[in-house]
This record gives C-alpha cells, sequence and structure tokens, in this order.
C-alpha cells in the first residue's frame, strides 16, 4: 500500500515537472542492467560474509585479554569508523592493493566493502555482548563453563537477538554502499545505469528500476529479520 | 565436611568485601552450614570463595583438609565439583528448564545426551517440576524457577551445594516449597553451605553457623550455642532484630 501510494506520488511529481520519459532507450541495456545487479549481489553477499566474520573477531579483540591486541582493534575500529569508505577504497585498492601486487578489483572491493562494515557490526556485536548481565556469567562460570563454552552457549546466543536489528541495519547499508565500487573499475548497477543513462540519453529513467532493484534486496532482507528476531524472541 | 578459613580477604576496588575473616568449623563433621549476618557483611562474598567461584586477594580457605587452589584452572576443576544456587535463580533465559539442566551435564561432565537427559528429569520430577521440562524460565513462577536452579545445580552430584540467599527473592508460599527442598537434601546427607536470612530455619536444619558482619567472622559456633548463647553483642542484636517481628 505504502509502496503504491508512493508510486503515484512520485508519478505526479514528474508529471508536475512536465518530465519526458524514455524509456525505449533505457530498455535495450536490460541485459547490462541485470549483470550489474547480479554483480551487486554477488559481491554485497560475500562482503556481508566478510564483514559478519572480521566483525566478530574485531569485537573479541576488543574485549580479549591482551592489551595490545584491544588496543590494535580498538584502533582499527575507530580508524575505519572514522573516515570515508571513498578514501578507504581510492587508497586501499590504488595504493596498498597495488603495493601488495593483489590485482583482481573484485576481491579487493570485497575485502574493503567489508572491512569498512565491520568495524561498524564489531560495535553493535559489542555492545550486544556486553548487555548480558553479570549474572548470567557468573551462572555460566557456576555450572562449569570456560571462556569459550561461555561465549558458545550463553554469550553468543543472547547476545545474537539482540544485534539483529543494528546487524540487519548495517547489512543493508553495505549493499547500498556497494554503488562506491565503481571508484575502482567494477562495473555494478549503478555504474551500469549511469552508463545506460548516459548512451541512451535518458537522464533519470535508469534511476527508477535502479531503487526498485535495491528494495527487491532490501525489503526481503528486513523482513528476514524480523522473522528471526521472532523465532529468537523470549522474556529475559 | 569441614570448613576452615585464615585471613581472607576479598576487595572489590576500593570495597572491602572480607576483611580478614578467619574461622573453622571445629573438629566435628558438619553437613550444613549456615552463613548468617548482616546485609553487607561478606556471607555472599565468602560462599563464592568457598565454591571457588571467586579466588581471594589474601588468606587460604580449607575444604576438608585440601587448600583451594588460586589458579584459573585449579579454580575451575574445583568449581565443577560445585553446586551453585543463586538468590536471582539465573538460569539461562534462551534455554528450557530441561536444556538449562542437561547442557552443562554434557559439556562439562562429558554424559551423552540420553544420560543427561535421564538425569536432568529425574531431578525436575523430583523437585515436582514434571511437565515444565520444556518451559523456557520465564514462563515459570519464582518458586519454580529456584526449584529448576537447584535441580541444575544438583544433577552433576555436587560435593557441596552452595546457596545464595536462594529464597530471599520469593513470596512465603514459594519460600516454602524451596526450603522444604533444601531440608530433604539435607537430611539425604548432601554438604550444603547456605547464606540466608531464614534464622528459624537456619536453626532447624544447620548444623554450624558462622555469624558474618563487616567483612569478618564475629562468630562460628554450633547451632544450638549460636542460638541460644550468641558471644557478640552484634549476633545478639542481629537475632533480635530478625525475631521481633516473628
Amino acid at each position: 500500500m505504502i509502496l503504491l501510494a508512493a508510486s503515484a506520488g512520485l508519478y505526479a511529481m514528474f508529471l508536475a515537472v512536465d518530465y519526458r520519459w524514455n524509456w525505449a532507450g533505457v530498455w535495450r541495456y536490460r541485459g547490462q542492467f541485470a549483470l550489474g545487479w547480479l554483480t551487486t549481489l554477488g559481491l554485497s553477499l560475500a562482503a556481508m560474509v566478510v564483514s559478519v566474520a572480521a566483525g566478530f573477531l574485531l569485537m573479541l579483540g576488543c574485549r580479549g585479554r591482551w592489551m595490545p591486541v584491544r588496543l590494535i582493534c580498538a584502533g582499527m575500529v575507530e580508524l575505519v569508523r572514522g573516515s570515508p569508505l571513498l578514501v578507504q577504497l581510492l587508497i586501499g585498492y590504488y595504493i596498498i592493493a597495488e603495493a601488495l601486487h593483489a590485482g583482481f578489483p573484485m576481491l579487493v572491493g570485497i575485502v574493503l566493502l567489508g572491512s569498512f562494515h565491520a568495524a561498524y557490526l564489531a560495535e553493535i556485536f559489542r555492545g550486544a555482548v556486553e548487555s548480558i548481565g553479570a549474572s548470567q556469567l557468573e551462572a555460566a562460570r557456576a555450572v562449569g563453563f570456560d571462556r569459550m563454552q561461555t561465549y558458545r552457549f550463553v554469550i553468543v546466543p543472547q547476545a545474537m537477538r539482540r544485534a539483529l536489528p543494528g546487524t540487519t541495519g548495517q547489512l543493508v547499508s553495505l549493499l547500498k554502499d556497494s554503488s562506491l565500487l565503481s571508484v575502482i573499475g567494477i562495473e555494478e548497477l549503478v555504474q551500469k545505469v549511469r552508463v545506460m543513462n548516459a548512451a541512451s540519453y535518458a537522464p533519470l529513467e535508469g534511476y527508477l528500476p535502479l531503487a526498485a532493484a535495491y528494495l527487491i534486496v532490501t525489503l526481503p532482507l528486513a523482513r528476514l529479520a524480523r522473522g528471526l528476531e521472532r523465532r529468537f524472541a523470549y522474556e529475559t | 565436611m569441614k570448613l576452615e578459613a585464615r585471613s581472607l580477604v576479598k576487595r572489590y576496588g576500593s570495597h572491602v568485601a572480607l576483611d580478614g575473616a578467619s574461622f573453622s568449623t571445629g573438629p566435628d563433621d558438619a553437613r550444613v552450614i549456615a552463613l548468617l549476618g548482616p546485609s553487607g557483611g561478606g556471607k555472599s562474598t565468602l560462599l563464592r570463595v568457598l565454591g571457588c567461584l571467586l579466588v581471594p586477594d589474601e588468606g587460604h580457605v580449607c575444604v576438608d583438609g585440601r587448600d583451594l587452589p588460586h589458579d584459573e584452572v585449579g579454580a575451575q576443576a574445583e568449581r565443577r565439583g560445585n553446586g551453585f544456587v543463586f538468590q536471582g535463580y539465573n538460569l539461562f533465559p534462551h534455554l528450557t528448564t530441561l536444556q538449562n539442566i542437561t547442557l552443562p551435564l554434557q559439556e562439562v561432565h562429558g554424559m551423552s545426551a540420553l544420560q543427561a537427559e535421564q538425569r536432568a528429569i529425574e531431578w525436575l520430577h523430583r523437585l515436582g517440576l514434571e511437565g515444565h521440562e520444556h518451559k523456557r524460565p520465564s514462563q515459570l513462577s519464582g518458586g519454580q524457577q529456584q526449584r529448576a536452579a537447584i535441580a541444575r545445580a544438583l544433577a552433576p552430584r555436587p560435593r557441596l551445594l552452595l546457596l545464595d540467599e536462594p529464597t530471599s527473592a520469593l513470596d512465603p508460599v514459594m519460600t516454602g516449597e524451596v526450603l522444604d527442598v533444601i531440608r530433604e537434601l539435607a537430611e539425604e546427607g548432601q554438604s550444603i553451605v547456605l547464606a540466608t536470612h531464614e534464622i528459624s530455619f537456619a536453626r532447624k536444619v544447620a548444623d554450624q553457623v558462622v555469624f558474618l558482619a563487616a567483612g569478618k567472622a564475629l562468630e562460628c559456633s554450633p547451632v544450638s550455642r549460636f542460638f541460644q548463647q550468641p558471644e557478640s553483642n552484634l549476633a545478639r542484636q542481629y537475632l533480635e532484630g530478625l525475631s521481633r517481628y516473628r
């Protein structure tokens, strides 16, 4: 309903500014559009896996026993969160990856995008883990769990549910941020649409299917997260 | 069981919870030892030190002639032989009542899933929780939760059962339920250390009393002597205060 109303409203706006549609030009590039969409999906999915795994490790590092590890992890989180993704992509690809002779832009892009969001996820995870009360940790020690078992059986299952809403939001951001990867030469969806718009002399047409293509992924993702939250729901 | 503590000190930051507490439960074997005393006197901290849940900053504890270890590995091994019950039950809210008991049995004590389940169900039935196996703790009443917590503590057959004010969060009916269970266990010969304010219960069930105030053990005596002729003024005031409205 909301989607329908929003579309109708948007259409009225376009009418109001007397926009001349040129869908035929855009339609010719549907193959490229689909290819861009698949590229965006594939690399975002891979970057999501990287970001969740690296975010979890960073969180463990920030809570670790060794001071140097704690400092390094906390420093990385602050550095990455405090600087623009665009700068990280440009420096990361043209300087660091070049120096390390890591040639594949796709791979480098996935790692850079994944680690950017890992820094945010690490803080979301840390918040969730630290919200588990001291009495639960004491109960875990009391039944004889060691540190590993405490994480595995007591902390992570309870923290996961608390981290879910924040994590979903972060993964949606990741998907949208993947458009920045065009600066290191990856032809993902937004770049394809820019090329398509330019080639077909249609300034805006491509952007509407573009928005729809993102929504097709982000809306079910949000739904999935809600479902998971309900599944893990219990009173404390 | 024989307990002996020598000048125990435990600090939390600048707060001194145990301030050189020393006592010995005497030559006779005590089944049930009650830790009594005003709130903030160090009962809970002492209970945790006795159960190796906390390591004291200074001093030593001797349980049945054995010195308790001060290193984490040794303390963990010791903890695995003890059962703990807390004031706030501290069940794991994301697990069912049954899983709360079977998980430690399987992961800590190496039992098979089947054995663990049998053992857990045995205890749940004994403590009157049949039909509640698959409920989460939030679906149980306070008394039921505390009985489930007792079942969790007892299922691995601990040498020592340590209870930290197990009835302080319960109404009188539920308190009765839980105290009945503890009394039965004591009568069956389970070694118990109990921090409590339920003095009439302590009087009935305990063999020895350790009276703690301001982090020091002011008295350690057989239960009859403690209640008939407490040595310290503080213990006398404490007993009078508690029995005024009962």
